[in-house]
């Protein structure tokens, strides 16, 4: 699929700035995306190819600013919705639930 | 997708992922104290230290190196390394007539049983866009200027293959052993964005 993501060569992305000392993850839920969607590939049934198809269909601008866990996540989110397994209302439902339940606590 | 703003605020997003989590758990197609090992064995049991013992092995045991350049795969699993990302290995070479560096232009493609999960910077547009177009630029940003007489080969990970970049020994190394040889090989190195 031809597309943003196939930036081989591409003009005016600038430096390659890195970081020094970098840990591998650099949020909690970076760490949990990670470690789900490796659980879920199994468990759901789908593969790297799923991820990166779905991963391209993420609108460029998104693409371009969004950092790379979160791309992963809106991937996954996306093959769980089209395999029927979570809608982005449950999502959501649940995050209120549980922001409820922390502001009780 | 409703609710789901790209400027959503960190906390949202460890929010959102905690819903999916528990969600998926509830359904029994996560596990919690799975996920708790995953994190901790990407985190702190795989990373570069692995690929530099391959890496020192190589330059140690030329058998093994020969068995590394036919069969990367069943050569780091020798050591023990294998598993997601690994499973079709190629080893480069670098000589004094030629240097490899690796990219995948795609996404992130990378070998997590040698060298770990990626830095930002590899998965970042401009390592990916410019480093198949402007090599030697991009290396000498790194620290790393290239003889002109050195041919560049830059590798596209952008498929089932992954790929180790094996870096020369550096010279005055002959009295070192495997291990002191194995603490001079960096991540960089193996990526071939870095002398060793």
């Amino acid at each position: 699929m031809d597309g943003i993501h196939d930036m081989g060569g591409m003009h005016g992305f600038g430096r390659v700035e890195r970081e020094a000392d970098e840990p591998v993850f650099h949020h909690d839920w970076e760490k949990r995306v990670f470690a789900i969607s490796l659980q879920a590939a199994d468990s759901v049934g789908f593969v790297d190819d799923h991820l990166r198809r779905s991963i391209e269909r993420i609108p460029p601008d998104i693409y371009l600013t969004a950092s790379y866990y979160e791309l992963w996540l809106r991937s996954m989110e996306a093959i769980f919705e089209e395999k029927g397994i979570l809608s982005p209302d449950a999502t959501e439902r649940r995050m209120v639930e549980l922001k409820r339940s922390a502001g009780d606590g | 997708m409703a609710g789901h703003h790209h400027d959503e605020p960190e906390s949202d997003i460890a929010l959102r992922v905690k819903a999916i989590e528990s969600l998926l758990a509830e359904k029994g197609l996560v596990d919690p104290v799975a996920i708790d090992h995953l994190v901790d064995y990407y985190e702190n049991r795989v990373g570069p230290r692995n690929g530099a013992a391959v890496v020192a092995r190589a330059w140690t045991d030329p058998a093994f190196k020969a068995r590394l350049l036919d069969d990367a795969t069943a050569a780091i699993a020798e050591l023990g390394y294998s598993g997601l990302q690994g499973e079709n290995m190629v080893a480069l070479e670098n000589t004094p007539e030629v240097h490899n560096v690796v990219v995948c232009t795609l996404c992130s493609c990378y070998p997590w049983p040698v060298l770990g999960l990626p830095p930002v910077w590899y998965k970042s547009p401009p390592y990916r866009s410019r480093i198949v177009r402007e090599p030697r630029a991009v290396l000498e940003e790194f620290g790393m200027a290239v003889p002109r007489d050195v041919e560049v080969r830059v590798w596209d990970s952008s498929a089932e293959i992954r790929y180790l970049v094996l870096p020369m020994r550096p010279a005055g190394t002959e009295e070192l052993g495997e291990t002191e040889l194995a603490g001079m090989v960096t991540r960089d190195g193996m990526i071939g964005v870095a002398p060793v």
